[in-house]
């Protein structure tokens, strides 16, 4: 969590392998990226408000292109599944260009978790959508993450998100960790009444809370 | 290198090129223009009846090779801008493909478009207008390959170009080809030329094609040694356009630019 331009999609970006940090390592699945960066990316994947999927190519399509790339297995069934556990099968002959918010990021999160990775990156996946769209993408995540006990790297300006679907929760602010720990007991722990006021706190005095870690 | 990521890359372009009759025909339409024009051209210019060779061989043969190389770099440079706009970058190069497997999918598509763009340019040369593809017998594939590997690193160097400064510098990829036929001897022998620029037409690999097919036609099959110094050249031009390549994705790995990569940022 943090303000806007306090650094989260930079990290995302880092931790993908499509931004060179300025220094430091960045090792992932004990590994160091900048040698293993394809190996490593072969377990991981994402999904974020900005990058969409190729509007010009039907779902199946884009299914089809990112599956081998990813080099799943079985390819074919594992399409069938996800348009299946996607909600997806009526759209599958549609263009990307003409879905709907919702039905673009269900397609989105289907192409994140089609090689079955162990590190998932969102930034903002439920930004554009309505709250009972966001509930459902969160639930289809969360389920996920549960059967696949896979870690996931979460980024949001939604409080009641955060709060309902992360263990830990970190406050960054123009580019350092400035908190971290339990989102349900963060607040509390700095004297602040809910994740939202803590998250006032960070994006406007940033430094009162550094001076108490 | 993973054949099946080098082949999504491939299996993108044939969904897009599939589902669309116009980006179809965008494949030959000008080829088919540019036959037909110069095929009436020969025709006109063999009735004369003064020449030593086919007119019909020489030009329309030239067209169609040089045709196939032009193809061969903005077919690379149209494929990369495809993911330009639509802003597919991130997932491209957020996902296990690696640059090398990228430039290779790019390669293998272009080389899949101008083949049909070459095929078709044959099948309205050959019947049309008597234009015999064997004359030059078992060279033109040496022809054909040292084409084909500078064409490519036209289209990786032209492709860095846009990647460095942004989809405007797409412009440059479309008159590349037309301003090398002045100096490579597509039309003419490089002789015609003044010496500065015969000089410069001795460092452009196709120079060496054009230059070897005239002497086939004048009957003169010592060639290889031309073949030979334009084969180098072409390598070379390829190393230096991939290292160019190279350069330009790792400076905008450092920048950020890849992310942030679309057709409003220039």
């Amino acid at each position: 969590m943090g303000p806007n331009g306090a650094g989260k999609t930079t990290t995302i970006n880092m931790i993908l392998g499509i931004l060179e940090p300025t220094s430091g390592l960045i090792k992932i699945f004990g590994k160091d990226l900048k040698v293993n960066r394809s190996e490593i990316m072969e377990k991981v994947n994402f999904a974020a408000v900005y990058a969409h999927m190729p509007a010009n190519l039907t779902v199946l399509q884009n299914l089809q292109v990112f599956g081998n790339l990813y080099q799943v297995k079985n390819l074919k069934e594992k399409i069938s599944q996800i348009l299946k556990d996607f909600d997806l099968e009526k759209f599958k002959n549609d263009k990307v260009g003409r879905l709907s918010s919702g039905e673009s990021s269900r397609l989105s999160l289907a192409k994140t978790i089609m090689n079955e990775p162990k590190l998932i990156l969102l930034d903002e996946p439920t930004a554009s959508l309505d709250p009972s769209v966001s509930k459902h993408i969160r639930e289809m995540i969360k389920d996920y993450v549960k059967k696949n006990k896979t870690a996931v790297l979460w980024t949001s300006h939604n409080m009641r998100e955060i709060e309902e679907v992360c263990d830990r929760v970190m406050f960054l602010s123009h580019g350092k960790i400035l908190l971290c720990g339990n989102p349900k007991t963060l607040p509390k722990e700095y004297g602040k009444k809910d994740l939202e006021e803590l998250f006032i706190t960070v994006a406007r005095e940033p430094l009162s809370l550094e001076d108490e870690v | 290198m993973k054949f099946r990521r080098i082949y999504s890359i491939f299996l993108r372009q044939l969904f897009l090129i599939k589902s669309n009759p116009v980006r179809l025909s965008s494949l030959f339409i000008w080829l088919i223009i540019d036959i037909i024009m110069w095929g009436f051209m020969t025709k006109y210019l063999n009735s004369f009846g003064q020449n030593v060779f086919s007119l019909t061989t020489v030009l329309l043969g030239a067209i169609i090779l040089w045709e196939f190389m032009a193809r061969i770099q903005t077919g690379i440079m149209m494929l990369f801008l495809e993911d330009v706009w639509s802003q597919n970058f991130i997932n491209f190069f957020a996902s296990p493909l690696e640059i090398k497997e990228y430039l290779s999918g790019l390669v293998l598509s272009s080389i899949a478009t101008s083949s049909v763009g070459f095929l078709m340019m044959l099948l309205i040369a050959v019947p049309l207008f008597g234009y015999n593809f064997f004359v030059m017998g078992f060279y033109i594939l040496p022809f054909i390959l040292l084409l084909f590997i500078f064409g490519v690193a036209m289209g990786l160097f032209i492709t860095a170009l846009i990647f460095k400064f942004g989809p405007s510098a797409e412009w440059l990829g479309w008159p590349i080809p037309a301003f090398m036929s002045i100096f490579c001897g597509v039309f003419y022998p490089i002789s015609t030329l003044p010496h500065f620029l015969q000089v410069l037409a001795k460092i452009i690999p196709p120079s060496y094609v054009f230059e070897s097919a005239r002497l086939i036609m004048a009957g003169n099959f010592n060639i290889w040694g031309n073949l030979f110094v334009g084969a180098i050249l072409a390598v070379i031009c390829l190393a230096l356009a991939y290292w160019f390549f190279l350069k330009v994705y790792k400076h905008n790995l450092k920048t950020g630019a890849i992310s942030r990569f679309s057709a409003e940022m220039s």
